[in-house]
């Protein structure tokens, strides 16, 4: 009897270091991220050493004007690609938890093309189709779109006999359906309408402001509340759906707020930077890895990982070329694609 | 137990319906249903469960179950799809608390953590709490998923063919155990069984649905497993003996159509 206690008090433990080597990978990245909130802050055309910064966040008070370059410039610029970085990592990793294909994401199903679309759209033809408020009309209209593209991947999912490598098919399809319609606009734009086009299709943090980032910030928060709140119903989703149903789980309730908030998590954050691929992709495959599927952990370090890489690609960006700072989609992109290559060769096989 | 009244059930798509004003009676302890392929025996405990649309009223004891939410039926049930291939990165620890999924918190309450450990300890796959699910051979599978069934403390435990893809030993060890369970936790159980000889040795209370879905028989092993029965559910001929233990055991010679 002692005996078996013992081997209970085992596995108690054996469980509680899961969880521990778990919180130290969070802890990590989550520090490192830290770290490169810094160095995109330090880095840009004037180089400002990190004590500078720490004194001018704290005090408030810095040399010449860098008080206004840190807090008006470069510091929601470095935030916002956390957040966006974070939003793009739970995104992905929820479409790909519903779907159950490791090479779902926002960018490859079409989602943020569709975005791109719908913020386009509000631009170029001034075209408030949800009556928004006037400064909310492109992050209207991206969400509406990007919603519209989810909804209908998630149809297409449920007819039977539908592959997983099928649904990614019809994702690659929308994707070139509403990059065709966007090039369409920037045919009919004007020029400073096709500047601010260009813009969104390269993605990039330059015209990133306190406000933008704010809304970012709280619909990011928002969405991670929610998703935490149903974390252990996600994990279920991980197995079939029968499965899932009879531990309890309400499948299509759980699909369809996973599908919203994804949505509106990738139109907010594609709205205000524009279409930043990848990231969505590699951020959930990443943190599989390292911490399994178990969603109270897989989430967050979804996101985290999603703010670590697109602070490394801003950062690089910045200085890849003196002097000038590229796009940071083009960045993810060229980092991403082999690593979506990649995905492609070793999961493939497993997935047919 | 659960009583079925007028189930009357038909996919979509099909005209033809699986279950036309069925009526069933379960028993106390260990019932298995038997039954040809196709006869509709996954398609039953699906609609027992409450995963399908039918018309017609199920009753557990004297509570009608019909409309029950499934929130509130997993309190008093659980239910164990059939299952070929599974796969999940999950470790076992976390696929078993998953079983406790209504009540499950975020941090994992000691009693759940409890619970859990206990089960897997009763059914000998402690060892393998970190263990990828992947990982295991089917048979450890399975027992990962009773575990995960029984951590909810259910009054009745439904299983569709929990010995699929188990070697002899495998299979036998798990019907044993079901006993066991049955037998210390008090708990009804409800399984699908390919195997009559397997359904005969554990069964308390056998079901027998034929081919068209309609009920045939139910009763003690020894009560409804005979030649007749053989030759009009399975098409078979063959003789049913008593070995031993006072069990009945089959043994088929030829399909009806073979002349």
């Amino acid at each position: 009897m002692n005996h078996e206690i013992n081997k209970i008090e085992k596995n108690r433990k054996i469980y509680d270091s899961l969880i521990r080597r778990r919180l130290v990978i969070i802890s990590g990245l989550t520090v490192a991220i830290f770290a490169l909130l810094l160095a995109n802050i330090s880095i840009g055309s004037t180089a400002i050493p990190v004590r500078e910064i720490l004194r001018v966040v704290f005090t408030g008070v810095g040399q010449n004007n860098n008080k206004m370059i840190i807090m008006d410039i470069r510091m929601p610029m470095a935030l916002m690609a956390i957040v966006v970085g974070a939003s793009l990592g739970i995104g992905g990793c929820e479409i790909q938890t519903i779907l159950r294909n490791p090479i779902a994401s926002p960018f490859t199903l079409g989602i943020s093309s569709a975005a791109s679309f719908g913020a386009a759209m509000g631009l170029v033809l001034n075209n408030n189709l949800f009556n928004a408020p006037e400064s909310l009309v492109v992050t209207a209209n991206a969400f509406a779109f990007s919603l519209l593209v989810a909804v209908l991947i998630y149809i297409f999912s449920l007819q039977p006999q539908i592959g997983k490598t099928a649904i990614i098919l019809f994702g690659i399809a929308l994707n070139f359906l509403f990059t065709a319609l966007t090039t369409i606009l920037q045919y009919i734009a004007d020029e400073d309408q096709l500047q601010s086009l260009i813009f969104w299709n390269f993605g990039s943090l330059l015209r990133t402001t306190w406000t933008k980032f704010y809304i970012v910030l709280i619909i990011l928060i928002f969405c991670t509340v929610i998703l935490s709140k149903n974390a252990w119903k996600l994990t279920a989703m991980t197995l079939d759906d029968t499965k899932a149903k009879s531990l309890g789980v309400d499948t299509t309730k759980v699909r369809r707020m996973a599908i919203f908030l994804t949505s509106l998590l990738s139109a907010v954050a594609i709205s205000f930077v524009g279409t930043i691929g990848f990231v969505g992709l590699i951020a959930p495959h990443i943190a599989r890895q390292l911490v399994g599927e178990d969603q109270r952990f897989f989430m967050p370090l979804s996101a985290i990982i999603g703010a670590f890489l697109l602070s490394l690609a801003f950062l690089i960006s910045k200085i890849v070329i003196r002097g000038v700072i590229l796009p940071i989609g083009l960045v993810t992109s060229v980092i991403g694609i082999p690593f979506f290559i990649g995905i492609i060769f070793s999961r493939m096989g497993s997935m047919q | 137990m659960i009583s079925i009244k007028n189930l009357t059930f038909s996919y979509k798509k099909s005209s033809h319906p699986v279950f036309e004003d069925l009526t069933i009676d379960f028993a106390k302890g260990f019932n298995v249903i038997l039954g040809p392929n196709g006869a509709g025996k996954s398609t039953l405990v699906k609609a027992i469960f409450g995963l399908l649309e039918y018309e017609g009223q199920v009753f557990y004891d004297d509570l009608d179950i019909t409309n029950l939410p499934l929130t509130e039926k997993i309190k008093k049930m659980s239910y164990l799809p059939q299952m070929d291939t599974n796969q999940s990165s999950l470790t076992v620890l976390e696929m078993v608390l998953l079983g406790r999924l209504p009540d499950l918190r975020r941090k994992v309450s000691d009693e759940d953590l409890n619970i859990v450990l206990n089960t897997m300890k009763s059914l000998s796959i402690d060892d393998l709490a970190s263990r990828s699910f992947n990982e295991l051979s089917g048979g450890q599978q399975k027992l990962v998923f009773i575990a995960q069934t029984l951590v909810r403390n259910p009054e009745l435990m439904i299983l569709d063919e929990p010995t699929n893809s188990l070697d002899l030993q495998r299979q036998l060890e798990l019907c044993q155990l079901l006993k066991d369970i049955v037998s210390e936790k008090g708990l009804d159980l409800i399984v699908i069984l390919h195997d009559i000889n397997l359904a005969a040795r554990y069964a308390d209370n056998i079901v027998i649905i034929n081919e068209n879905g309609n009920f045939y028989d139910s009763g003690k092993p020894k009560e409804v497993i005979n030649s007749e029965m053989l030759h009009d559910v399975y098409g078979v001929i063959g003789e049913v003996s008593i070995d031993g233990d006072n069990i009945p055991i089959i043994s088929p010679r030829k399909s009806i159509r073979n002349r």
